[in-house]
C-alpha cells in the first residue's frame, strides 16, 4: 500500500516543484472534411472540431481535481491545413479564412492553441501548399488561437530550399505584421525537418495523415522536479547523476501516461502516444537550463554545456520509455530560450550565443527555439540559420526546428516580452555576414547517403 | 472486487487542535466512506495526516467530497487534499 513519504513526494513535486501535465492535446483528422468548395469546408471544420473536442476543457479539469495535478493547457493539432485546403483555396487569402474558421472553433471549445495550420512541403511544393504558406503572416496576424508549423526537410527526402528562402520571407513578413505586439506571430510559427506526426506541443502541433481519426497525445513536464532531485547528488558520479535523471523522468512520465489513459477513457478517444519532453516555463524553478547548472556549469552556454544537455536528454528518455509503452511526438529537452529564466540569465550574462544553442540542438529535441534577434536581419540571413538547422536534423536523422522572432524595431541588447508561457527574450545577436548566393540558389539539397536504407 | 474499489488519499497538513481525525473522520461516516488506513505524525506542532479511503459506497459524487473536506478543513485550520490513489501508485509502484 501507498506510503506516506510516497504521498509527500508526489505532492510536493505538484507544489513545490512545478510538476505539471504541460498539455493534453486531441489530434483530429479533417481529411473527411475536404471539399471543393470554401464555404463548405470551413464549415465542416468547425462542425468537426467542435463536437470531437467539445468535452476536451471539462475533463481536463475534471483529472486536474481527482487526482490534484495541474494539466496546464488543453490543445487542438489538426491534419496540415495545406492539404485539407488544396481542393477549395485558390489563393492565399482562401487559406486565411480556413485559419480564421479554426480560431473560432478553438474559441468555442475553450483551449489554448489549435496546431496544424502547416504545410509539409520536404522535397517539393505544389501550387497549394505555396498558396497556405503565403498565407501564414495574415493568417497569424489575424487569429489569436492558431499555430503554423512548415516541415521543409527530412532525412529521406533532403532538404526543399525553395521552400527554407520563402520560410526566411515569410517570418519576417509575419513579424512586420505583428510588430504591434512585439512580433508576436513569429512566436506561432516553426520550421521544421523531421516533423513527427504526433507532437502534443505547440506551435508545432499537427496531426499527421498517418493518424487515425482522432487522437489524445499528452505532453508531461518536470525541469524542477529534475532539478530538485538532482539538488541532492551534488558532486557524486556521473552514474549515480544519470541513475538521479531517469527515476526522476521516470516517475513524472507516469504521470503522464495515467492523466493520457484517463483523458483517453473519459472522452472516448484512443490514446495515441506521451511526449516525454522537459518542457522548461519562465517561473522560477522551472528551467532546463537549471538543470545544466546543478549538473556543474556556472551558466547554460559554459563549454561543457553540449555533454551535459546530451547525457540529460538521453537519461530522460531512458526513464521515461520505461514508464510508458507509447512514446513519441518529439521526447528530450526543450532549450527555448524565452520560456526559461536560465537560459534568458545565459545570454544576459553572455554566457549563451546562437551559435552554442546551435550545437545544443544536435543533443536535444527540437532546435533554435523561442530566440529574439533583431527585427533588421535580413530574411536571407534567416533561411540561411533555418537551413543550417535543418541539416543537423537531416543527417542526424532526429527533428529540428527554428522558431525566431525577429523583433521588427527592436536590436541587440533590447528585450522583448511576450507574455505568459511564451515569457521574454533578451535580443541576441546575429551573424551579419551574407549567405545571400547560397540560399539565392534554387531547388533543393539532395537526401543524404545514410538516407538509401532499403 | 479490488479493482472496482475508489481508493482515495486523503492528506490533511496544519497546526495541531483537538479533533481533526474526529471530525474527518465523522464526515467520512456519514457519507458511506470506508476508511481502510491512516498514518500521522505530528511535526513541530504541525498536524500531518495521510489517510486511505475507500469511496465505492460513497453517497456524494468524489468533487462534491473533495469541497466538503476542503471546506471542513478550512473550519478546522488544516489544509485538506483529497486525490484519487491511481497518481500514486502510477509514480511509486512498477
Amino acid at each position: 500500500m501507498i506510503n506516506f513519504w510516497e504521498v509527500n513526494e508526489t505532492n510536493k513535486m505538484v507544489e513545490q516543484e512545478n510538476l505539471d501535465v504541460r498539455t493534453i492535446t486531441i489530434g483530429i483528422s479533417l481529411l473527411d472534411c475536404m471539399d471543393s468548395d470554401l464555404q463548405r469546408l470551413n464549415d465542416k471544420i468547425y462542425d468537426k472540431i467542435t463536437t470531437v473536442a467539445k468535452d476536451l476543457v471539462k475533463v481536463g479539469q475534471e483529472i486536474e481535481h481527482d487526482y490534484c495535478i495541474p494539466i496546464v493547457n488543453k490543445r487542438i493539432s489538426v491534419t496540415p491545413i495545406a492539404m485539407v485546403g488544396s481542393a477549395a483555396c485558390k489563393c492565399p487569402e482562401d487559406y486565411v479564412t480556413i485559419a480564421q474558421t479554426l480560431d473560432r472553433a478553438a474559441k468555442t471549445v475553450g483551449v489554448n492553441f489549435i496546431g496544424g495550420y502547416s504545410a509539409l512541403v520536404s522535397k517539393g511544393m505544389t501550387t497549394a501548399d505555396e498558396y497556405m504558406i503565403r498565407s501564414i503572416p495574415q493568417a497569424l496576424a489575424c487569429t489569436e488561437f492558431v499555430c503554423s508549423s512548415v516541415n521543409v526537410g527530412s532525412t529521406k527526402t533532403g532538404i526543399n530550399m525553395d521552400a527554407v528562402r520563402l520560410m526566411g520571407e515569410v517570418i519576417k513578413e509575419t513579424a512586420e505584421r505583428t510588430k504591434d505586439s512585439d512580433s508576436l506571430g513569429c512566436a506561432k510559427l516553426v520550421v521544421f525537418c523531421n516533423a513527427p506526426d504526433d507532437n502534443p506541443f505547440m506551435a508545432g502541433a499537427f496531426h499527421g495523415v498517418t493518424e487515425a481519426d482522432a487522437i489524445i497525445n499528452v505532453g508531461v513536464s518536470g525541469p524542477g522536479v529534475v532539478k530538485t532531485a538532482l539538488e541532492a547528488v551534488r558532486g557524486e558520479s556521473f552514474e549515480v547523476l544519470c541513475e538521479t535523471i531517469k527515476k526522476t523522468a521516470f516517475k513524472v512520465t507516469r504521470v503522464g501516461q495515467l492523466v493520457a489513459q484517463e483523458a483517453s477513457k473519459r472522452l472516448g478517444i484512443p490514446f495515441g502516444i506521451i511526449d516525454l519532453s522537459l518542457a522548461p516555463t519562465p517561473a522560477i524553478g522551472d528551467s532546463v537550463a537549471g538543470i545544466l547548472e546543478e549538473i556543474g556549469l556556472e551558466y547554460a552556454g559554459a563549454p561543457g554545456t553540449t555533454a551535459a544537455l546530451a547525457l540529460l536528454n538521453d537519461q530522460v528518455k531512458k526513464g521515461g520509455i520505461m514508464a510508458s509503452s507509447y512514446v513519441g511526438g518529439l521526447s528530450g529537452a526543450f532549450i527555448p530560450v524565452s520560456e526559461d529564466q536560465g537560459m534568458i540569465d545565459a545570454v544576459q550574462a553572455n554566457a549563451l550565443t546562437l551559435e552554442k544553442l546551435e550545437a545544443m540542438t544536435c543533443v536535444c529535441s527540437v532546435g533554435l527555439d523561442m530566440i529574439a534577434i533583431p527585427g533588421d536581419t535580413k530574411a536571407t540571413t534567416i533561411s540561411g540559420i533555418i537551413a543550417d538547422e535543418m541539416a543537423i536534423g537531416m543527417i542526424n536523422q532526429k527533428t529540428t526546428a527554428v522558431r525566431l522572432i525577429p523583433v521588427i524595431g527592436k536590436g541587440v541588447g533590447e528585450t522583448v516580452e511576450f507574455g505568459g508561457l511564451l515569457g521574454y527574450a533578451p535580443i541576441m545577436p546575429v551573424n551579419q555576414y551574407s549567405c545571400d548566393a547560397f540560399i539565392g540558389r534554387k531547388g533543393r539539397i539532395p537526401a543524404p547517403v545514410h538516407s538509401f536504407k532499403n | 472486487m479490488e479493482k472496482n474499489r475508489q481508493k482515495t488519499i486523503i492528506t490533511v497538513v496544519g497546526k495541531d487542535t483537538v479533533g481533526i481525525i474526529a471530525r474527518i473522520c465523522t464526515y467520512l461516516a456519514d457519507n458511506g466512506i470506508n476508511v481502510l488506513d491512516i498514518s500521522q505524525t505530528i511535526v513541530q506542532d504541525y498536524f500531518n495526516m495521510m489517510m486511505i479511503a475507500d469511496f465505492t459506497e460513497s453517497k456524494k459524487p468524489f468533487a462534491q467530497c473533495q469541497n466538503d473536506l476542503t471546506e471542513l478543513g478550512k473550519e478546522i485550520g488544516v489544509d485538506v487534499k483529497c486525490q484519487r490513489e491511481e497518481i500514486f501508485e502510477k509514480m511509486h509502484r512498477i
